[in-house]
């Protein structure tokens, strides 16, 4: 099992769509927004099953998500996380002046973390900020 | 409601014929009575000069490419801010003041009702939104017609009971005041990166020409009856040569009288003349056609038209006459915002500089005042800029500087870098006339309301009448020592009551009063054709349902006043 | 016994769908079927009905558990932050509609706030670029009626507006477009091979990032001047490919979205997407209009606009409005710790803002007015619960295209909640007497 290095895009899904209406708390919103989506050439290096859990890492943070094989592929070399507080723990922060934060190619890498939890959305943010 | 009564001022009233006779101004519960008790609140304008609110015909002032405007220029807030001051919201912006400066410009220089020149029907509800935050003034706004499908299809078939049917249907909806019309046919055809630059060109798929569509739509109007005439934008804006197309526009008023019942003589108003009264064949030969279109204005006297003065500022021009902007852009590099909407209409934004440095702009300017030095009947000659296009409406005392004195017309001449061009291009060297303060009443006041049919409510000091009431700084028995002295006087009121409420004192906003929108609530007789086409359109062809549309003027029109038309 | 009610405007997405039906009971209480909206509109209709909403305010404990209050103590604590707070930072509106936001402007007013919406993280620097080089666009009904080249550029409305293609821009049969599907060709760009880009009839799979490269490659096409072999992983054959469909048609509409705002180059992409439709337009008529999230932050960027000059990142602490992007925007203000408390509405920075920029504002005074349970709220010291707009409460909203639709009240809200609109009217009412306002 390697690590392996790709570029990280996040954005909308509509699975996270439906999550973020039913209710941010519940365990629909991790499984739509807690996870990577992964080429299969990628996962194939990462040397992982799909649907293990993973390490990502930036410069920014690292976050456990469940790596998925790609419904939107093919795209090697690239990963996406859908839009939320998984990827926003490791998204780049840097606006570069312009008052927008880089959510879109940042490079991370990956590796397996089979035994880590992903935690829910509420859960995540408080924790990373500290709050009960 | 209060009582007041303004003492020993000047009063310049064309609706009763007083030119500047010393007298008193009675209010009582928001009108202009004979007399009130010894309770009454004294307000001392002697010295000063009285005249009822000014009546801005045409600006744009509120809706969707007046916001882009706003958007897209943060520059044009820049140095402009008013910070919130008591009961005063806070401010910005010179050529596209946000909604709050607007309504208290406005009111500070005395005007107290204000026409939005151009509502896109499918956006009337943004526009009532803006109009809702302006704040003390009433205002109304001009839903557009000329490139309307509906209109095309049913005029091409000459079907002008039809036309009209729909007219009542739209205006009701919007809350619309008046039948705007803007470049007839090009902006449809602008859809398609055409244009339309005479009244014969044909409209690309629905065939009709701009003179059809003009015609048909005068006689809608009158078949309707309603307060305002046709306000027509001409094709071919801003071209050299375009008076020709202007002139062409004109001709098709001949032989239509006006059928209302609010006082409105006009059958046609010709908006910001200013910018159609081009000669010449290229920018380098560039001249005044004022003359032309003044003389035959003179002649008819079904016509009415505002000036559109442009004041040598830099500022933001927006229109519904798409394909001009885009044309603009190409001329001036400088950044250009469309928007194009279904059925209906387009219109687009450019920022523009006019400099006393280029002789087109200076040309431009003396074509501005030429104009109504040249109207003969100042009840027929209004006094705009079309703002912002020609220039802020803030500009207003600077053009009244400029009309009463010939000495400031002279000063900005000399001050131009291509003088001799100016004055060989234009008439402006030799004349003389100083518009009186009668006069300025009259094309200020008491001419656009009753252009507008609001005659009887407003323009005037005649009891009855709304207390719409401005009071100037100026002293009309002594000389002005310095021109600049008229500009100051009139930037600023002394007092200004807007429907009996004192709202303007030194200058300073001291109440919103309780503006209203003017509108149109016109009936027609029951037409199941047009009920069905418009059904038809909404199901196929336009993005929102017929259900949310008809919701367009409602709740966002907190204080209307509806002008009943019956034309069953 | 049930009632239909019609013309239903769904508060999702900026598509701003006008269609909808809903199915309530008779007594208007209950919501039972939601018809024509898409899988997330339906959601967010049938979700407003869970038995588990949260129906009043409540604090945030210490020890992490909350306290319920009332609304009234709700307003007086909001509106003893906002008063107290030196440089307060009141964000997101765009999930709520124009009356509120309007009152929620004269609060800010009143406290000298920095006001922001979701532009920040989604629009903003579009916004940037339409104040460099303007905005050639149009209403969503001319691509339905005449649009024969539609360009998809860094948006994927298969799962972000799912109902755009049907309503308006590859499906409609419109007025000059009687041939549906068929009168149309879409091209896409996106990085990964997206459920739109498996529609279009030419799919631009460019490398991630290298967007304004590619745009300014279509320039040079349209010209038909020289191009390197390949420019962002594209061959110059499919460029000129691309361009050549461009200019053929009659009329033209590229769509975008965060593929271009969020990567980098940001706003300088967006001018350049900018630049492209304008050089289409000396060939044929081109139009560009940017794909808004949340169904109402064009909404608050007109409000803002009129009432303060700018439409996103205000800056009212100086008593006027200042404007600013990278100084004046939310995650800057964050970052740099200049935000001393916190006040969110219709929208969630706690789950879509750098969660470094979130821990700036987990240990601030802090309210969320949000119906939902959200990171938000769960970081927040107050969290208001309040009725959905345009399920419980109608008002206006604005459309990606700007057009103004007025969203409808369908049920009522659960016994004693309020709107955003009546509860930020306790607060300014408040405020003003805390801050001996007119």
């Amino acid at each position: 099992m390697a690590t392996i290095q790709v570029n990280l895009i996040s954005g909308r899904s509509i699975q996270q769509g439906v999550a973020i209406e039913g209710g941010k708390e519940k365990p629909a919103y991790r499984t739509a927004a807690g996870i990577i989506e992964l080429d299969p050439s990628d996962l194939k290096k990462l040397g992982a099953w799909k649907n293990t859990n993973v390490r990502v890492t930036s410069d920014y943070g690292n976050v456990i998500v469940k790596a998925i094989e790609t419904t939107q592929g093919p795209h090697p070399g690239l990963a996406f996380i859908p839009m939320g507080p998984w990827a926003n723990s490791i998204i780049n922060p840097n606006t570069y002046s312009t008052g927008m934060p880089t959510f879109k190619g940042v490079p991370v890498n990956v590796d397996v973390a089979i035994n880590e939890p992903v935690l829910l959305g509420i859960e995540l943010v408080q924790k990373l900020c500290g709050v009960k | 409601m209060s009582e007041y009564i303004i003492r020993n001022g000047n009063v310049f009233d064309p609706v009763q014929g007083i030119k500047g006779d010393k007298a008193d101004v009675a209010i009582k519960d928001g009108k202009i009575v004979d007399k009130v008790g010894s309770g009454a609140k004294v307000i001392d304008a002697k010295g000063k000069t009285v005249m009822a609110g000014a009546v801005e015909i045409h600006a744009h002032i509120a809706g969707p490419k007046v916001n882009m405007g706003r958007i897209y220029r943060p520059e044009d807030k820049l140095f402009t801010n008013t910070p919130t001051k008591g009961m005063e919201r806070m401010g910005g912006g010179n050529s596209i003041p946000t909604t709050f400066k607007t309504g208290y410009e406005y009111a500070k220089m005395g005007y107290t009702t204000a026409m939005e020149a151009a509502m896109p029907p499918l956006f009337s509800r943004h526009v009532h939104e803006e109009i809702r935050d302006t704040p003390i003034i009433d205002e109304g706004a001009f839903p557009v017609f000329g490139n309307n499908w509906f209109v095309l299809e049913y005029l091409k078939n000459k079907e002008v009971e039809n036309t009209a049917a729909y007219i009542a249907w739209l205006i009701r909806v919007t809350k619309g005041f008046a039948v705007k019309v803007v470049n007839p046919g090009g902006t449809e055809a602008w859809a398609w990166g055409l244009n339309c630059l005479s009244v014969n060109d044909p409209v690309p798929y629905f065939d009709i020409t701009p003179s059809e569509i003009i015609t048909g739509l005068i006689e809608a109007n009158e078949f309707l009856g309603l307060p305002h005439s046709l306000h027509i934008h001409p094709n071919n804006l801003g071209n050299p040569g375009c008076y020709e197309t202007t002139l062409d526009t004109l001709k098709l008023a001949e032989g239509y009288h006006a059928k209302n019942k609010f006082g409105r003589e006009q059958v046609m108003h010709l908006t910001h003349s200013q910018f159609h009264s081009y000669g010449g064949t290229t920018w380098g030969d560039f001249e005044s056609k004022a003359k032309e279109i003044t003389d035959y204005v003179n002649k008819n006297k079904n016509i009415t038209l505002d000036t559109g003065n442009v004041t040598l500022d830099e500022t933001t021009t927006m229109t519904a006459d798409g394909p001009f902007e885009h044309h603009l852009t190409g001329l001036n590099n400088l950044k250009w915002a469309n928007i194009d909407v279904e059925l209906e209409t387009g219109s687009g934004v450019v920022p523009y500089i006019y400099s006393p440095n280029i002789s087109v702009c200076a040309i431009q300017w003396a074509i501005g005042l030429e104009i109504p030095l040249m109207m003969k009947d100042p009840m027929r000659c209004f006094i705009t800029t079309d703002h912002p296009n020609a220039g802020p409406f803030t500009r207003y005392p600077r053009v009244i500087k400029w009309l009463m004195s010939a000495k400031a017309r002279e000063t900005q001449v000399n001050a131009f870098k291509h003088k001799d061009k100016v004055l060989a291009a234009t008439s402006i060297g030799s004349l003389d006339r100083e518009i009186s303060l009668y006069e300025l009443a009259q094309m200020t006041r008491a001419g656009p309301a009753k252009s507008l049919g609001l005659g009887g409510m407003c323009g005037g000091l005649k009891p009855g009448m709304d207390a719409d009431v401005a009071v100037y700084n100026f002293n009309p028995d002594t000389p002005v020592a310095n021109p600049d002295d008229i500009e100051k006087a009139f930037s600023r009121c002394a007092h200004v009551f807007k429907s009996g409420v004192e709202v303007v004192t030194n200058g300073d906003i001291v109440s919103n009063g309780h503006k209203r929108t003017l509108w149109v609530n016109v009936k027609v007789k029951e037409n199941p054709q047009v009920m069905r086409d418009i059904t038809e359109k909404f199901l196929k062809y336009y993005s929102m349902t017929q259900a949310n549309y008809e919701a367009l003027g409602h709740h966002f029109v907190p204080n209307p006043y509806a002008l009943e038309v019956d034309a069953t | 016994m049930t009632k239909t009610v019609t013309d239903v405007i769904c508060p999702f997405c900026g598509t701003l769908c006008d269609d909808l039906e809903v199915v309530i009971s008779d007594d208007g209480k209950q919501l039972l079927e939601v018809y024509n909206a898409c899988v997330i509109g339906t959601e967010k209709f049938l979700h407003s009905q869970s038995k588990d909403r949260v129906t009043r305010p409540r604090m945030h404990q210490e020890d992490g558990t909350w306290k319920e209050i009332s609304y009234d103590e709700a307003a007086e604590y909001t509106a003893q932050m906002l008063a107290k707070a030196k440089k307060p930072l009141m964000y997101g509106w765009s999930s709520t509609n124009c009356e509120a936001q309007s009152v929620g402007n004269e609060i800010a007013e009143i406290t000298r706030a920095c006001c922001d919406n979701t532009a920040a993280v989604c629009h903003g620097t579009t916004l940037i670029a339409v104040q460099d080089i303007g905005l050639p666009s149009c209403t969503l009904g001319e691509v339905k009626n005449r649009a024969d080249r539609i360009i998809f550029w860094g948006c994927n409305p298969a799962h972000a507006h799912p109902r755009h293609m049907s309503r308006y821009s590859i499906f409609p049969r419109g007025f000059f477009t009687g041939k549906g599907q068929m009168s149309r060709k879409l091209i896409v760009v996106d990085p990964r091979v997206t459920d739109t880009a498996k529609m279009a009839d030419v799919h631009l799979q460019l490398e991630q990032g290298k967007d304004y490269e590619l745009l300014n490659a279509l320039r040079v096409a349209f010209k038909g001047e020289w191009l390197p072999e390949v420019v962002a992983g594209i061959p110059k054959e499919k460029i000129r490919e691309a361009a050549d469909i461009m200019k053929s048609g009659r009329f033209g509409i590229i769509f975008f979205g965060m593929g271009v705002t969020q990567s980098l180059g940001k706003n300088h992409n967006i001018d350049e997407a900018i630049a492209v439709t304008k050089d289409l337009n000396e060939y044929t008529k081109f139009s560009i209009m940017p794909m808004r999230g949340h169904y109402n932050v064009t909404g608050s960027g007109e409000v803002f606009a009129w009432q303060f000059g700018y439409p996103y990142s205000v800056d009212l602490t100086r008593g006027f409005a200042r404007y600013n992007p990278g100084d004046t925007s939310s995650i800057d203000l964050l970052v740099r710790g200049e935000i001393d408390a916190m006040f969110t509405i219709g929208s969630d920075p706690g789950a879509h803002f750098p969660i470094s920029a979130v821990k700036q504002f987990a240990h601030i005074p802090s309210v969320c007015i949000d119906p939902h349970l959200t990171p938000t709220s769960g970081v927040s010291k107050l969290h208001v619960p309040v009725a959905f707009n345009g399920v419980e409460t109608g008002g206006n909203c604005y459309r990606m295209d700007n057009v103004p639709i007025d969203c409808r009240k369908v049920v009522e809200p659960p016994e004693g909640m309020l709107t955003d609109e009546q509860f930020l009217i306790k607060v300014r009412d408040r405020v003003r007497q805390l801050k001996g306002a007119a």
